[in-house]
């Protein structure tokens, strides 16, 4: 593993450099796209991948960093989604609202979304304090199927039918720009006081438990902060879809985002990152096997599993994404057999 | 918030009507679906409680057997008198459907979970999910197979009994039957033989029963074994009740076998059976209050039951030494 | 094992990579010369057999054609592009989108269910690329713009036919149940309360596919002994309700949607089927010759299975594409869907077809086929509600 030549590189450059990158990337994918070389196809999936990158960065947050065993997280995203979609759909008609107050109208919607699922995280933050491990799975597995439940007996939100015509706010500016700003804020959160405490907590509660730090109150922070992410999540994939329905956040989308998350490499933001754009675009370019497409799909990640269990990128973490003096952090989570001794 | 239906109809809401033999005739689905539950929940907890894993495929060997027990009848056809079998050629198919299972259990073992042995859980999680992905799509996808679903064959001869106003089938009298017997059978063993010994001492710590002398890959490929074979007998059950087999049958069962596995403490036999006719019988009278209700009210039976006793019903809390 | 990974990595950028470039700009040069349709269907997923039954429909007309197509005095090249939509809406939009901008598709028909539809519906509509839907009932669909169209009836349509056959053969009384999970069911069902003259005893509900206990529900209405229980399912569910209804002891009537127009719900409803009456657009077994031409061809292609109505919705849709195509005033997509607007009097199988160019629904009339001892469907009447 070598490590980052930082001293070497310029300061402003070393500072505002992903900046500048994220900037230059965007630049190039809009003039790729009035060129027409990248056609709405591509688009579509690259918004898909974004949303995708924030549901799998959320997650990471919970299962990476804090060592929690949560396999409903698609519950909050059609939380957000709902709650996005109910503001700008029935809230304020869409149609009807002027254009200058579009944006605000969109913005409001996913806060109010990321709220409502951050107030649902924190009540399944509450019992995964007397649970462990494959309990607190089940619930949340039970969480994810019990939303999905309730909102199909919702009619005014159209019930087990979905809801349409929700406006198609979300493009690739928005995406890029919570991509980003979630990413940094991760980043911020996981080397700051509050990342040390998720961490003593994945690696060993009882001695963190010990040391003074207050599990109870990290725990529901980070499902709380991971069900705001995955909120906002949500009410973009509403207003990429322009229609949802219950159905399609239940287990199954579930465990799509805990394929990218592990296939990617938990306890690394990098990893779900990758995992995240590198599975979203896996279906559509296996396109070409028709009936076998989703048997070479499994058959791919069965193969990744067994022969790469950390991930593709293993938690390590790109340089701007690290801290320099962080290197403590830059264990794989997996196969540290210091004393022979199998992880949990 | 409201679901408001036009003045002219009304919705039953079975409050009505509550007679001894509708809830003796409600009581009977509730076992017929629990025994379901229960037979699968059984190799759940097993795989569980040996080899400390969460196979979330389990649900598709259950389809494996029966679309399974489906193809080998029709090899059988030629013994069938107006679409029934004789009982040996029953036995027959469901020796068969049940061994080919089991080994298509240990095969997937063999391949996928063993070299993730010493890695931690999710990742077992993240490649049994792949392996369900791989069972469902690849009989989808051959040909002769596909998305269709098929009726299932009449195995056994439906006498229909009344007891105190309630009809029960002998199918169904079969499968509770069954699935009690397959229960006792598998605490027996578990209990009181030698391989049930090397079991349980496998379930306490890998590392010191490979030290006894135990082998513990070949007591592993015997639980998988067992627990493909058991998915096999439940899939065969449901389908007798609910004759329809087609690929994707065994998800949505998995996922509510999965549930009453915990819900009776996973780890346990006893209490998978326990969970699974909980579930069973609990689904049924809840759909008979309101229908939608019914889907959602296993998972809320649960968290209730998690919370007030975080092991399960029969779970023990272990106690973690620092 | 570094290597391992190396290699692993390595082969996936470079199969990604191909595949990228193979599905690339490559085909943009063919568009002017050869014709292509869309045929977004789900190939895996829970509705993986209709998308089956409706590939197989669409081969029929892709037989018919011979690969070639006249347009005026000029011979085009004509292929189809068939993609696996995998029942889920966000893939629909991906299908489309590729289809659309990819592939270059002058139409596209499918898919079937009404959800996806609606999710893709727009998408179709911004890119102004005609979309015809084989068998999405649900009226919103063709609200979405004057780009989509359908194929078959609309649920209101198919449940005044069913409840106009029940206050025609004297039945009083009617029980339902119905999956509030599915807008083809709810639609029908609303359809049918609205026009139905009896009066509706109870109504029984339940959540989704999964599902395959229905005997509790099924009990509550015997206990109703109503004249007809109506049962607006999918095709996928029909088959055990039929044979739980009957053993739950009702024994009137059985009316359902025209989703059971699939050969294997009476596969698995057993002797319970007969006499289970449905609504139709389409009968297999029909002496008009335009449907015996169908099912012949069918047959041919595919001489294990008998067509049902996502087969033969789909061939009509296609079929009105490429008559569309053929009378088209320029041939591109506003062409195309002017034609489609003006269609009058096409012969289809299912008789002859008017498409209506204000709300973008044919003008069909249904017909009630009912199923005897054996499982075949044999017609029964003609009903214009």
């Amino acid at each position: 593993m070598k490590t980052t030549n930082a001293k070497t590189m310029h300061p402003l450059l070393r500072k505002f450099g992903p900046l500048l990158g994220c900037i230059v990337f965007y630049v190039v994918i809009m003039l790729l796209r009035k060129a027409d070389i990248i056609n709405g196809y591509y688009m579509q999936v690259m918004l898909f991948a974004g949303v995708n990158v924030l549901m799998t960065a959320s997650l990471n947050l919970v299962n990476g960093f804090t060592g929690q065993f949560c396999i409903g997280h698609a519950g909050f995203m059609s939380l957000g989604a709902y709650g996005a979609a109910v503001i700008t759909t029935m809230v304020f008609k869409s149609n009807s609202i002027p254009e200058a107050a579009q944006i605000p109208v969109f913005l409001l919607g996913l806060l109010c979304g990321g709220i409502v699922a951050a107030i649902v995280g924190a009540l399944i933050g509450i019992p995964s304090l007397k649970l462990k491990g494959d309990y607190l799975a089940i619930v949340t597995l039970a969480f994810g199927e019990i939303v999905r439940a309730l909102l199909r007996l919702i009619q005014p939100i159209g019930g087990a039918r979905g809801m349409i015509g929700i406006p198609n706010y979300a493009n690739f500016f928005w995406i890029m720009l919570f991509v980003v700003l979630t990413l940094w804020l991760l980043r911020n959160l996981i080397y700051s006081s509050y990342g040390r405490a998720f961490i003593a907590i994945r690696d060993n509660e009882i001695a963190a438990d010990a040391m003074g730090i207050n599990t109870t109150k990290y725990k529901i922070m980070s499902f709380c902060i991971a069900a705001f992410i995955a909120g906002v999540a949500g009410g973009l994939y509403a207003h990429v879809l322009s229609f949802i329905q219950p159905d399609s956040f239940g287990f199954v989308k579930s465990a799509d985002y805990l394929v990218y998350l592990y296939a990617g490499g938990s306890g690394s933001l990098t990893g779900s990152v990758v995992g995240a754009v590198l599975l979203t675009i896996l279906p559509e370019v296996l396109r070409f096997l028709a009936t076998w497409r989703l048997v070479l799909y499994a058959i791919i990640l069965i193969a990744v599993m067994l022969y790469r269990s950390e991930g593709l990128i293993g938690g390590k973490e790109v340089p701007f994404l690290r801290i320099k003096r962080s290197s403590l952090y830059e264990q794989p989570l997996f196969g540290r057999k210091k004393n022979g001794l199998s992880e949990e | 918030m409201s679901f408001c239906p036009p003045a002219h109809l009304f919705i039953f809401t079975g409050m009505e009507a509550i007679a001894l033999a509708t809830i003796l005739q409600y009581l009977v689905y509730g076992l017929q679906l629990g025994s379901v539950y229960a037979l699968l929940a059984l190799g759940y907890t097993m795989v569980y409680g040996i080899v400390g894993m969460i196979n979330t495929a389990h649900g598709d060997f259950l389809m494996i057997g029966a679309l399974g027990t489906y193809f080998i009848a029709k090899l059988f056809d030629s013994m069938s008198i107006d679409g029934t079998y004789p009982m040996l050629a029953v036995g027959c198919i469901i020796l068969i459907a049940t061994v080919m299972t089991g080994g298509i259990a240990v095969g997937v073992e063999a391949i996928a979970y063993r070299p993730l042995r010493n890695k931690p859980r999710m990742i077992a999680l993240i490649t049994a999910v792949g392996v369900s992905m791989f069972l469902t799509n690849f009989p989808r996808a051959l040909p002769f197979i596909g998305p269709n679903p098929r009726p299932f064959p009449t195995l056994f001869t439906p006498k229909t009994f009344n007891v105190l106003g309630a009809s029960i089938t002998s199918t169904q009298i079969i499968m509770i039957v069954l699935a009690a017997v397959t229960m006792l059978a598998l605490d027996r063993l578990v209990a009181k033989t030698k391989i049930g010994a090397q079991m349980r001492a496998v379930s306490m710590d890998k590392d010191a029963a490979s030290l006894m002398g135990i082998n513990i890959d070949k007591v592993i490929s015997i639980t998988f074994f067992i627990g493909g074979a058991l998915a096999a007998v439940s899939g065969i059950c449901y389908a007798s009740v609910y004759p329809q087999v087609e690929v994707y049958m065994g998800s949505w069962l998995g996922n509510m076998s999965f549930v009453s596995a915990v819900l009776g403490g996973i780890g346990d036999i006893r209490g998978a059976m326990l969970g699974g006719f909980i579930l069973g019988i609990a689904q049924i009278f809840a759909t008979a209050i309101n229908s939608t209700f019914g889907y959602a009210v296993g998972f809320i039976i649960l968290i209730v039951i998690l919370l007030v006793k975080p092991a399960g019903i029969m779970g023990k809390v272990t106690i973690e030494k620092v | 094992m570094k290597k391992i990974l190396r290699i692993l990595c390595l082969a996936l950028c470079v199969i990604m990579a191909v595949s990228v470039c193979a599905c690339g700009p490559s085909e943009k040069k063919g568009s002017v010369e050869t014709i292509k349709i869309g045929l977004a269907f789900p190939m895996s997923g829970m509705a993986a057999m209709a998308g089956k039954y409706s590939t197989h429909g669409a081969d029929v007309l892709k037989e018919e054609l011979g690969g070639k197509i006249t347009v005026g005095d000029k011979e085009y090249p004509i292929e189809f592009v068939v993609m696996d939509t995998e029942g889920s809406e966000e893939k629909t939009a991906n299908v489309y989108q590729k289809l659309i901008e990819e592939e270059k598709v002058i139409a596209i028909a499918g898919p079937d269910s009404s959800k996806c539809m609606l999710a893709a519906a727009p998408i179709a509509q911004n890119a102004k690329c005609p979309a015809i839907t084989s068998f999405g009932t649900n009226t919103a669909v063709t609200e979405v713009g004057d780009y989509i169209f359908r194929a078959c009836f609309i649920d209101p349509f198919q449940g005044a036919v069913a409840a106009a056959y029940c206050d025609g053969q004297g039945h009083k009384t009617a029980c339902i149940m119905f999956n509030n999970a599915d807008a083809y069911s709810v639609g029908l069902k609303d359809a049918f309360v609205e026009n139905y003259n009896g009066e509706v005893l109870a109504i029984e509900e339940y959540s989704g596919s999964d599902v395959k206990d229905y005997n509790v529900q099924l009990t509550k209405l015997a206990a109703q002994n109503p004249d007809v229980l109506l049962l607006p399912n999918l095709n996928v569910e029909l088959g055990l309700q039929i044979q739980q209804a009957r053993t739950a002891g009702l024994n009137c009537q059985i009316v359902c949607g025209d989703s059971a127009d699939t050969p294997d719900v009476a596969k698995v409803a057993g002797p319970a089927i007969e006499g289970v009456a449905y609504v139709s657009a389409f009968s297999a077994e029909s002496t008009d010759e335009a449907a015996k031409k169908f099912v012949d061809a069918y047959v041919e292609l595919h001489p294990d299975e008998l067509p049902n109505s996502n087969a033969e919705l789909t061939y009509e849709a296609v079929k009105m594409i490429v008559w569309a195509i053929q009378n088209a005033k320029t041939l591109d997509r506003a062409g195309v869907r002017d034609a489609l607007a003006a269609i009058d009097g096409l012969d289809l199988p299912s008789g002859k077809m008017t498409m209506d160019p204000e709300t973008r629904n044919p003008i069909k009339g249904g017909i009630i086929m009912q199923y005897d001892a054996d499982g075949i469907t044999r017609y029964v009447s003609t009903v214009n509600p």
